[in-house]
């Protein structure tokens, strides 16, 4: 494309987004999907438009895993690699794609049409395989579907049309048009319940914001994005900082593989997350609300808009909430670009400004200077819709369930090796056996909660409960069956770390490296007792020396498993008998040399005095 | 009873290490007079020829025969030491190993900027051990059960490690002996 073409495109974009520095993401975005790159004449314009630094720009391209600089395909196919979808047949599916297509992986086509790429989970593991086609989700893959996908986009160019049949509830809605499914398996009396729109808010609305706030901690709701903190001091903390101005975010960023139930949420009931938001604006006195979405539910997107719409129109936002002189509050959705580290409140927060989606440091919290440095709370999807039902219910429902330090119920995203894989409103403190019993999965012999970033469990410890004292989650329940391969899966759980850290703290981004090296090594039975020891206290240095939750938790999946499945690492390690380092390979390490020098080694390895 | 002894090498080093050894001066007296020097630059003596108490190692490995010779140590030497920031990192040497071999091989005998050699010849005679992919730390080819730092180590640390091998003793380096900046 011509440059004055570009510039032309880059203009009509950024007049629709303004010149507002923090709405670099939503330009580039725009221009990614018009474009099919960000490449160095659009980086030019779009710094010209913001005035900002081409750096600024292109930091922003080369950090987030759906934009680029090289030019992708019209047609981008992103398959989700996690591991659920290795089990459910990744592979062959794969090779489907790539055979269908002539590419391999990470490459596009000649014509430009098709570019096909590997990708996290994209909370789709109840109906793995997946893939994200353009912004379209096609699920249940298997080697065929991938052929009959590749020849109906070739006839029709359209990704829209790949969707025949509907799922069920709102993914048939006209402006979703889906196949996903919800697998709604159990709907509990607290997320899953109650559905007078607007009741919630107009109870939350006749009392005072300090009274609202005491309701939530009456209710001894904690954060259901995975750390727990207590929802109500954290709205306290906000209400109370200085500043006129005060923000309220919905993380629905969901990237913690195995977890797909804001998902279901923000299809199902996204006027209750709305709800929760709103009140929570309330509560800290914030005008200003934002749903950060995932990239790969960009398809849920027009539908959101539309529900923020019709609140709009009924009054449920915007001027004088519900009628409520001086409570003026609105929504905008920004959408994130394909990065887990995201989730991260404070990376959401950089994120929506338009930064790399790199953590901040803390202190200061966000409820003390968050998003463009005011008091910001960050909840979770879920969590908002606890909130719904407990001003609708008021806080004693809500600790009628679960357990004194975990009340209420909580919402699980069951997948893996069961026979009913899907979302479960389960009370607080339930065992993880009966969990398995309710999914099917009696035969596990490791369950993964939390996803990569918690605990593998086995079966010795099915008695443990979820709740915030022993197996906390944010709700990704991973079922392994004992045919899987558990230090496999630790090395699929440990390719993602290292894919996702942002690369920030050297610990994190060397630390993951080194440690699925290692990990690899062993697993290839090049392993010495030795090499276990180094793991542990590699994996103790990234936990206590990196940044962020993510660096924290990301020696895990090797740490958690050396703990409760030792002796599967202990069967794969041997001492050589010379105290020769075995997981050093001299005929690997020579083949390149031979290529080059065109013989091959001639000394005696072990000739040589 | 017949003195302890030691060995040392220089593998992909540059010989700072051993100079750092001989910087302990008038002490080299005092080892003679303790330990009995086997394979060793220092001695010239090309094979071991018993079983030696301590392998000094300097370099890391950048070939087959490093790797030949460093195994070699271990399977003769009770206690192994890597001496100084090559043998315990790669060091220097091991900056080509962002480049892939035959560009390092032009580099070093076609294009470099001091390099006659109009026939343009790779010299491949199999005499010269092949390079390995890259340049490594000698713990990541045999067990070391010492790590020595600094480049070179000072004599004073160099001296305070073996004396008190030597003797049995724990290796105790003041701070001064292994601080850098
Ligand atoms: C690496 C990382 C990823 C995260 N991803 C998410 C996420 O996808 N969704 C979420 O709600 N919280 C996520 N969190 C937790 C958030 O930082 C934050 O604690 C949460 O959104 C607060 O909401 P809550 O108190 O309602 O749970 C993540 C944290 C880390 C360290
Ligand atoms: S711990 Fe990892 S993800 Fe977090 S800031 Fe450091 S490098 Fe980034
Ligand atoms: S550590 Fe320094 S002195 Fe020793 S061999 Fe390497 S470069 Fe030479």
């Amino acid at each position: 494309m011509a440059s004055e073409d570009i510039n032309r495109v880059v203009g009509e974009i950024g007049l629709r987004h303004g010149r507002e520095r923090w709405r670099l993401m939503d330009i580039v975005r725009d221009v990614q999907e018009r474009l099919g790159a960000v490449g160095p004449e659009a980086v030019d314009a779009i710094a010209g438009w913001l005035g900002i630094a081409r750096v600024e720009v292109e930091g922003v391209v080369g950090f987030y895993s759906f934009l680029s600089s090289g030019q992708r395909g019209r047609v981008v196919i992103r398959l989700c690699d996690d591991v659920i979808d290795r089990m459910a047949g990744y592979d062959a599916v794969r090779a489907a794609f790539e055979g269908a297509l002539g590419v391999k992986v990470g490459e596009t086509t000649p014509d430009g049409e098709f570019t096909l790429e590997r990708t996290a989970c994209i909370g789709m593991c109840d109906q793995a395989p997946a893939a994200l086609v353009n912004d379209v989700v096609v699920t249940n893959l298997s080697s065929d579907k991938a052929r009959v996908i590749v020849r109906m986009l070739r006839d029709q160019k359209d990704p829209s049309k790949l969707v025949h049949r509907f799922g069920d509830g709102n993914n048939s809605h006209p402006l979703v048009r889906s196949m996903v499914e919800n697998n709604l398996r159990k709907a509990g009396p607290i997320v899953f319940s109650g559905q007078t729109r607007g009741e919630a808010i107009r109870k939350a609305l006749a009392i005072s914001p300090a009274e609202v706030i005491r309701a939530i901690k009456t209710s001894r709701l904690r954060g259901r994005g995975g750390a727990g903190f207590p929802t109500g001091m954290k709205w306290e903390f906000a209400r109370a900082a200085a500043g006129d101005r005060k923000f309220v975010i919905c993380n629905a960023d969901e990237g913690e593989p195995g977890t797909f139930k804001d998902r279901v949420l923000l299809t199902e009931l996204p006027d209750r997350v709305f709800a929760g938001l709103t009140i929570a604006a309330y509560a800290v006195g914030a005008a200003e609300g934002i749903v950060y979405l995932r990239a790969e539910y960009a398809y849920l997107r027009r539908f959101l808009e539309q529900v923020l719409e019709k609140r709009r129109a009924d009054g449920l936002l915007g001027r004088s909430v519900c009628g409520k002189p001086g409570f003026d509050f609105d929504i905008r959705i920004q959408m994130g670009a394909g990065a887990y580290i995201c989730g991260e409140e404070t990376a959401l927060i950089n994120s929506c400004e338009g930064l790399r989606g790199e953590p901040r440091n803390r202190p200061p919290f966000p409820a003390q200077r968050g998003y463009l440095g005011c008091p910001t709370v960050v909840n979770n999807v879920e969590t908002l819709a606890c909130v719904t039902r407990i001003l609708e219910a008021g806080p004693a429902t809500f600790c009628e369930r679960g357990t004194h330090q975990s009340s209420g119920t909580k919402l699980l995203s069951i997948s893996g090796d069961c026979t009913l894989p899907g979302v479960y409103e389960v009370d607080m403190g339930i065992t993880l056996r009966e969990v398995l019993e309710l999914c099917g999965g009696e035969d596990a012999a490791a369950v993964q909660v939390g996803g990569p970033s918690r605990e593998m469990v086995g079966p010795a410890e099915f008695h443990r409960t979820i709740d915030y004292d022993d197996l906390a989650t944010g709700g990704a329940v991973l079922v392994f069956g004992p045919d899987r391969n558990i230090v496999e899966i630790v090395s699929a759980f440990m390719e993602f770390f290292v894919h996702e850290s942002c690369g920030f703290c050297t610990p994190c981004r060397v630390g993951t490296v080194l440690l699925k090296e290692k990990l690899d090594r062993v697993i290839a039975g090049r392993g010495e007792p030795k090499d276990l020891e180094d793991m542990l206290e590699l994996a103790e240095t990234i936990k206590q020396t990196s940044r962020c939750g993510l660096g924290q938790a990301s020696p895990n999946p090797v740490l958690m498993t050396l703990r409760s499945f030792r002796p599967v690492y202990d069967a794969l390690v041997k001492p050589d008998p010379h105290g020769y380092r075995r997981g050093f390979d001299l005929q690997a390490s020579l083949r390149e040399a031979e290529r080059v020098a065109g013989r091959g080694s001639q000394q005696h390895q072990e000739g040589v005095p | 009873m017949s003195k302890p002894r030691i060995a040392t090498c220089s593998l992909a080093g540059c010989f700072g290490c051993h100079m750092s050894v001989l910087d302990i001066d008038e002490r080299l007296l005092e080892l003679v007079d303790v330990v009995e020097f086997d394979k060793s630059p220092i001695t010239d003596i090309k094979k071991f020829d018993g079983r030696c108490r301590i392998g000094l190692i300097e370099g890391g490995c950048a070939n087959e025969e490093n790797v030949a010779v460093l195994r070699a140590f271990r399977r003769h030497c009770d206690i192994l030491v890597s001496l100084g920031d090559c043998a315990t990192m790669g060091g220097i040497p091991a900056l080509r190993n962002l480049v892939p071999i035959d560009e390092c091989f032009r580099e070093a005998y076609i294009d470099g900027p001091s390099t006659h050699n109009p026939a343009k010849i790779i010299p491949r005679d199999v005499e010269l051990p092949l390079l390995l992919d890259k340049v490594r730390p000698a713990h990541e080819i045999v067990r070391i059960d010492y790590l020595l730092p600094g480049c070179p180590p000072s004599a004073d640390a160099i001296w305070a490690a073996v004396t008190a091998l030597l003797s049995d003793k724990p290796i105790d380096l003041p701070y001064q002996l292994i601080k850098y900046d």
